[in-house]
């Protein structure tokens, strides 16, 4: 009898709530029982309040357990769970789940179902595909093909990924680059590391047709030092890519070279701005450059450079393995294709939410997301990082794309949905987002480096209810300033938590010291 | 975690290996920050004097950096989430025990990406999810 395959993900939110060890639980228990199992690290699912789930393979399916502890593990195999018994934690088939059916997987259809580093595994899940084809067109019909797909930039800026790569094809020079930015900074997005973590070949295969569509030989991926994980299991996959062939002088055999560097952040959250990201991966401070020059004319090291976010750069296997119409026929307007939403902070049910855009933001939260961890009415939410903005549940009609939510006041971002209760307080977030563009700029632009500070206490003034009218005033025209004077989104956006807090939730910056003096 | 007293010859060979890489400065930094656990001063001309840059440039990019340290590492190092995800679930609270029990071993951090399970906290190089002050004292030396 072949071995049992038991899937425990080693996923770094999975093993942050006790993934490493359940897996050698089982392994141990397994042998205590002369049950012979093949324990699959695989990556996570993406229903991270179900971490860490444990799936075992009966005949086709996957049956799954969850949230698995190691104090259930005796009581799970009592019930033969290693051959799908029914138990009190038992999900029945994973793909079955209603959270992952409803979904539609498309840039994340192989995380958490294949072993991250199996090449044969990623290649029986369509792997390559995206590669093959492109290998057979010329730089301007791949170029076409990204373009016609609408895939638009995932890291925030939601600039079309196709003319971005049509500007870098046409500027004629011996060096390009590629440069993936994998500086995943906003607190409440994680895609790009679960990604990273959950199936790197699919980045490896995006940056790869990126190379050949633009002529660039040198790739490189720019991680934050935060995902030690990420860097070890991409470093990993690069190897192996090299030893198959897909990666080096020769991508699959074809006249084209292309090989990936990994670059380490530093801890610095203004580096996942792009041109401050090249300056870091040019080894210097990480400083914002003006534009222009677009990088994608003059970028790293000075020669023409595609910059993506990992989630662009994982999209182009399926655009180009299932072609453009496909991937555009989902989403709406002008956002088309899928987006990874991830729900975080007080929330019972986060994780990661692939589906096409124009969901509404309370069909993510409540439906998906199921409400709030604490059981509380949920107060607020931020989108899009810590430069996104504040809102009410009075805002959850809002479609989730890009056009409706820069109406709406604020932006998509990095897809990241951080849920507050009830007990969130509007004006100390919003002094937060002051105190953390002081502590993060890079210093370039004055409204950036010295408003932050100014702002982080004329806000603490009107929390005191100190000449709460003047300083109020005060803080709209800093607003306005920093919008206006900063290079980059740090500055330049570091108001919008602000102002929309202040519309938003008015009653929390009412004159605290009215009535009490 | 373990780190090597300060020699010079190791840090040679830290160093050599990168010769040949484009923009050296800062992974130079980052591979003596590894293997000391911190970045002495005379690391800086060193660094200085194997890529053929200015000790100017490497103490711009060495003070640039949250990551970089001057002195050596503290026995633990703890470094918590205090970024929006982990505040709506209570970092803030947790970073008011944590250094209230470990002083300066504790600092903050913005985001592990692990913002659907937190508080998250970082002890030596181990995350925690959904962390509490006892799964803290756990890890620590």
């Amino acid at each position: 009898m072949s071995s049992i395959k038991v899937y425990v993900p080693g996923d770094s939110a999975a093993v942050s709530v006790g993934a490493d060890e359940v897996a050698a639980e089982i392994s141990r228990l397994a042998t205590a029982s002369k049950i012979d199992i093949e324990i699959v690290r695989n990556g996570t699912r993406g229903a991270l309040w179900l971490e860490p789930l444990v799936e075992v393979q009966v005949g086709a399916d996957r049956i799954g357990y969850g949230p698995v502890r190691i104090s259930d593990l005796a009581d799970l195999f009592a019930s033969q769970f290693l051959s799908g018994g029914s138990h009190a934690l038992a999900l029945g088939k994973v793909s079955e789940l209603p959270w992952l059916a409803a979904q539609d997987r498309v840039t994340f259809k192989r995380v958490g179902i294949v072993d991250p580093l199996s090449i044969s595994d990623y290649q029986s899940h369509g792997g390559w595909v995206g590669l093959q084809r492109a290998l057979t067109m010329s730089g301007e019909e791949i170029v076409a093909e990204v373009t016609e797909s609408g895939l638009r930039g995932r890291g925030g800026a939601g600039f079309p990924a196709g003319i971005k790569w049509k500007t870098v094809l046409e500027t004629p020079d011996e060096t390009k680059y590629i440069c993936c930015n994998a500086d995943e900074g906003d607190s409440g997005t994680f895609a790009d590391r679960i990604l990273m973590e959950g199936d790197p070949f699919t980045l490896i295969e995006g940056m790869t047709i990126a190379a050949i569509a633009v002529g660039a030989e040198v790739g490189f991926v720019y991680i934050r030092s935060e995902y030690p994980a990420a860097i070890a299991r991409l470093s990993a996959a690069i190897l192996i890519a090299r030893e198959f062939g897909i990666l080096g002088s020769s991508v699959l055999g074809s006249r084209y070279a292309f090989d990936i560097k990994i670059r380490a952040g530093g801890g610095s959250y203004v580096c996942g701005e792009e041109t401050a990201m090249l300056e870091s991966i040019e080894g210097k401070r990480g400083v914002v450059r003006s534009k222009p020059p677009l990088p994608a004319i003059a970028g790293l090291f000075g020669k023409p450079t595609v910059i993506n976010n990992v989630l662009t750069l994982a999209s182009v296997p399926a655009v180009m393995a299932d072609g453009a119409a496909s991937y555009k026929s989902r989403g709406v307007g002008r956002s088309l294709g899928t987006q990874i939403f991830q729900l975080a902070g007080n929330i019972k049910q986060g994780g990661i939410v692939e589906t096409g855009f124009g969901i509404s933001l309370g069909e993510l939260i409540t439906g998906y997301g199921g409400g709030s961890l604490s059981g509380k009415p949920i107060k607020a939410v931020q989108i899009g990082g810590p430069l996104g903005a504040y809102f009410a549940p009075k805002n959850f009609d809002i479609p989730m794309d890009y056009e409706s939510l820069i109406a709406a006041g604020g932006m998509l971002g990095h897809g990241g949905i951080v849920i507050f209760d009830a007990g969130v307080d509007l004006a100390v977030q919003a002094k937060f987002a002051m105190e953390f563009c002081a502590i993060e700029s890079c210093g370039k632009c004055t409204p950036c480096r010295l408003g932050s500070t100014r702002g982080a206490e004329t806000i603490q003034r009107i929390i005191d209810g100190e000449d709460f009218e003047p300083n109020r005033r005060l803080l709209l025209d800093l607003c306005e300033v920093m919008t206006d004077g900063s290079l980059c989104a740090m500055g330049g956006l570091t108001p919008m938590p602000v102002m929309s807090a202040m519309i938003n939730f008015p009653e929390d910056f009412e004159n605290r010291a009215e009535g009490t003096r | 975690m373990t780190h090597s007293p300060w020699s010079i010859d190791a840090a040679i060979a830290v160093l050599e290996p990168l010769r040949a890489e484009p923009g050296p400065v800062l992974i130079a930094l980052q591979a003596i920050s590894g293997e000391f656990g911190y970045v002495p001063s005379e690391a800086v001309a060193l660094i200085a004097n194997t890529f053929n840059v200015s000790r100017a440039d490497v103490h711009g990019v060495l003070t640039f950096y949250h990551d970089l340290r001057t002195t050596p590492a503290l026995a633990n190092e703890i470094k918590i989430c205090v970024a929006e995800a982990c505040q709506a679930v209570g970092s803030r609270d947790l970073e008011k025990v944590l250094k209230a029990t470990y002083a300066d071993q504790v600092c903050d951090a913005f985001c592990f990406g692990n913002c659907a399970l937190g508080p998250a906290v970082m002890v030596n190089g181990k995350l925690i999810g959904r962390a509490t002050p006892a799964m803290v004292a756990e890890e620590i030396k």
